[in-house]
């Protein structure tokens, strides 16, 4: 192992000191394509590790603890959650929003730095994508266990019935049905289609007959002939272009649900561009938090380099500043506006009953992650996972705030305070549980690096690699 | 690289689209006419504990419905009338007829007859007989030619979606007030207009919001 923090140290330091780009590699020591394939195929290979096992069961858990809540929510009615008037939305739709948001990272990894042409999504866009696909899993649980009567969820669906009747096609919670519903299809789809080579590679590397029948009906035949490559581009050039309108779109429609609504504080302008980096942010802070637990536990270190982190880091102090800015801005805007039923909105947000989640949520969001306005703080593996652990909390917060705005309406008699009960509680653990459990199935049994795409950004695959040492075994 | 599927493996995405597609569409078609009221309600016609025939009482005789289902302009249910009804007749007339012997034994013993209810809208329904009545739906427009029928069919699907046809145009099923028990009377060969109507007051509006009959 020494050879190769040797290795890493070696190519940082010959990259940094490039006089063309100034930049580290996209990977760090990994001399051959094979080489490659091995450090992402161990995972998917090895015997099950201990830690493995831990998390998994840790999250299983938490897979439980969603099945009973919600079984006992079903029997009983969403009356065991603490929604009540004023506050007639509280922590499902609070959920909802945080976990679509969540899913945005990915698909801009996946689609928009594809299209844009940035080389270092490769090693993070299939981990992304996968926590993209599992937060848009649990973002749809909130909005379907929340009806009560959940059995009459496809009412939600226009499929022709006895009837006679057709969804409320002029409400944003029904635009909101068809935003996420195609936002999950897109993202499967567009991540089946960027593993189909990458599976191949797992069958063939197969041991087992039963490993090689799954992994190779899952392969779809790839043979990765030059006609399987040329539909293969084709086919993920347009998903991409397919999922790029969604990562503006999905999170715009979500914030529709509030800014079609006549309720100061939520019938703002401001709310699509504000919900879209808010869901960035939010997003870019989740994969950071898993990346930096994942690379460590399964030895990836060489190829989601400080580089990525870097990168990630800036997006998220972008993101996070424009947040930051919507906030002000919703102060202004209430300020210039001389609407008085506004401004109270905002000065109750900032000082009222619930000013410790506002607070909380400014803190979160706009104060920490300025941190990464240093370098040091962006190369930090400590700081970074800190941070991002911040911008989870705090992003949870802001839609939390933005939900409990009803707390105080137009009747200061029927003003009061909303506090979940425990079953809100356990829902939201419980959507933890399913995201991890079905994260651990991933890592376990998937690829978590798109082998071939990365294969594509190494020295190797450059004819006119610069150096010589880096590129050596290439072809 | 070894071969793990049989040649015929290349063919399965193919059977698996088109058995995809066929079966998609056989469910669709299947919940569409098996499991719509059109299919599972309409020509349910029980036994009922005496073989009373409206062809022969309100066809051949013209008794008008009202005559035993009196409240159906004041009440939202249109009565089934009690052996006393059937009596006020049958004491007089076929007094002997096997027919009869049930009506006769309820007669005596004051047990009402326990007549199969074929009309059934669900609890949570709200219908009510007197407004469609005042509104001038015939009774047919409901329950088809009962005049012709031995053993009452239901012969309407009932359904929302049957509701709400006449709630969004109920011109077509509008006619005078005094042509409702008229089973024969067909308003669009009658050239019957609802708006030039002058016993009509106002225009027949009726709901078609949620709460109107989900009370």
């Amino acid at each position: 192992m020494a050879d190769h923090s040797d290795a890493v140290t070696r190519d940082a330091q010959i990259q940094w000191d490039d006089p063309v780009d100034r930049r580290v590699p996209l990977t760090l020591g990994i001399k051959s394509f094979n080489e490659l394939t091995e450090i992402v195929c161990r995972p998917v290979e090895w015997q099950t590790p201990k830690h493995w096992w831990r998390v998994f069961l840790f999250a299983l858990t938490g897979l439980g603890i969603l099945v009973a809540s919600t079984a006992y929510l079903f029997w009983e009615g969403v009356g065991v959650w603490g929604l009540n008037n004023p506050v007639s939305w509280g922590w499902a739709i609070t959920n909802f929003v945080f976990w679509v948001g969540i899913g945005h990272a990915g698909t801009l990894i996946s689609a928009i730095l594809f299209l844009f042409r940035q080389k270092w999504r490769t090693s993070i866009n299939r981990f992304a994508e996968a926590m993209t696909i599992f937060a848009v899993m649990c973002a749809l649980l909130f909005p379907t266990i929340h009806v009560g009567r959940v059995w009459a969820i496809y009412y939600t669906l226009p499929i022709p019935n006895q009837m006679g009747m057709w969804p409320q096609f002029r409400s944003p919670l029904l635009w909101d049905v068809f935003a996420v519903s195609i936002y999950g299809t897109v993202s499967i789809l567009f991540w089946y289609v960027g593993l189909i080579p990458d599976l191949a590679t797992v069958r063939d590397r197969a041991k087992t007959r039963i490993r090689k029948i799954v992994y190779g009906i899952f392969a779809l035949g790839w043979r990765g002939s030059t006609r399987h490559w040329l539909h293969y581009e084709r086919a993920y050039l347009l998903l991409a272009a397919l999922a790029t309108p969604l990562v503006l779109s999905v999170h715009s429609v979500v914030s529709f649900d509030f800014a079609t609504s006549q309720l100061p504080g939520w019938h703002t302008t401001i709310f699509p561009p504000y919900f879209v980096a808010g869901a960035i942010y939010s997003g870019f802070g989740m994969v950071i938090t898993l990346m930096v637990i994942a690379r460590k536990l399964f030895g990836l270190e060489r190829v989601m380099t400080m580089r990525h982190f870097d990168n990630m880091a800036k997006i998220t102090l972008l993101t996070g500043s424009i947040v930051g800015y919507a906030y002000s801005v919703e102060f202004f805007t209430a300020w210039y506006s001389a609407n008085p039923y506004e401004s109270f909105a905002f000065v109750n947000r900032a000082l009222g009953p619930y000013a410790w989640a506002y607070w909380i949520m400014v803190t979160c969001n706009v104060v920490v992650p300025q941190v990464f306005w240093l370098k040091k703080a962006r190369q930090s593996l400590v700081v970074l996972f800190i941070v991002s652990i911040f911008v989870n909390i705090g992003m949870w917060f802001e839609r939390f705030v933005i939900v409990v705005t009803l707390h105080r309406d137009f009747l200061p008699s029927s003003w009061d305070y909303y506090s979940p009960t425990i079953f809100d509680v356990a829902a939201f653990v419980g959507s933890f549980g399913l995201f991890f459990t079905m994260f651990c199935l991933f890592v376990r049994f998937l690829p978590m690096v798109a082998i071939s795409e990365v294969k594509a950004v190494l020295p190797q695959a450059n004819p006119h690699a610069a150096h010589g040492e880096v590129s050596e075994g290439g072809h | 690289m070894a071969v793990i599927f049989p040649r015929w493996a290349n063919k399965v995405p193919l059977y698996l689209a088109v058995v995809g597609a066929l079966g998609g569409a056989f469910l669709v078609f299947a919940v569409w006419y098996w499991g719509s009221p059109n299919y599972t309600d309409v020509g349910y016609a029980p036994e009922q504990p005496v073989p009373f025939s409206h062809r022969l009482h309100a066809g051949e005789l013209a008794m008008d419905c009202r005559y035993c289902h009196n409240t159906v302009e004041r009440a939202a249910y249109a009565a089934i009338p009690p052996t006393e009804t059937c009596m006020n007749c049958h004491k007089s007339i076929a007094k002997e007829s096997k027919k009869l012997a049930a009506v006769r034994k309820s007669y005596e013993s004051g047990r009402p007859i326990a007549w199969v209810r074929v009309h059934l809208l669900p609890d949570y329904t709200y219908f009510n007989h007197s407004v469609h009545v005042a509104a001038g739906v015939g009774c047919v427009s409901c329950h088809g030619r009962i005049d012709q029928m031995n053993i009452v069919r239901q012969a309407k699907p009932l359904s929302m979606s049957w509701c709400l046809s006449c709630h969004r145009q109920p011109d077509a099923q509008l006619r005078p007030r005094d042509e409702v028990t008229n089973m024969s009377y067909d308003p669009k060969q009658a050239g019957y207009e609802p708006a030039k109507d002058p016993a009509r007051k106002r225009k027949v509006d009726p709901p078609i919001h949620c709460s109107g009959c989900h009370r």
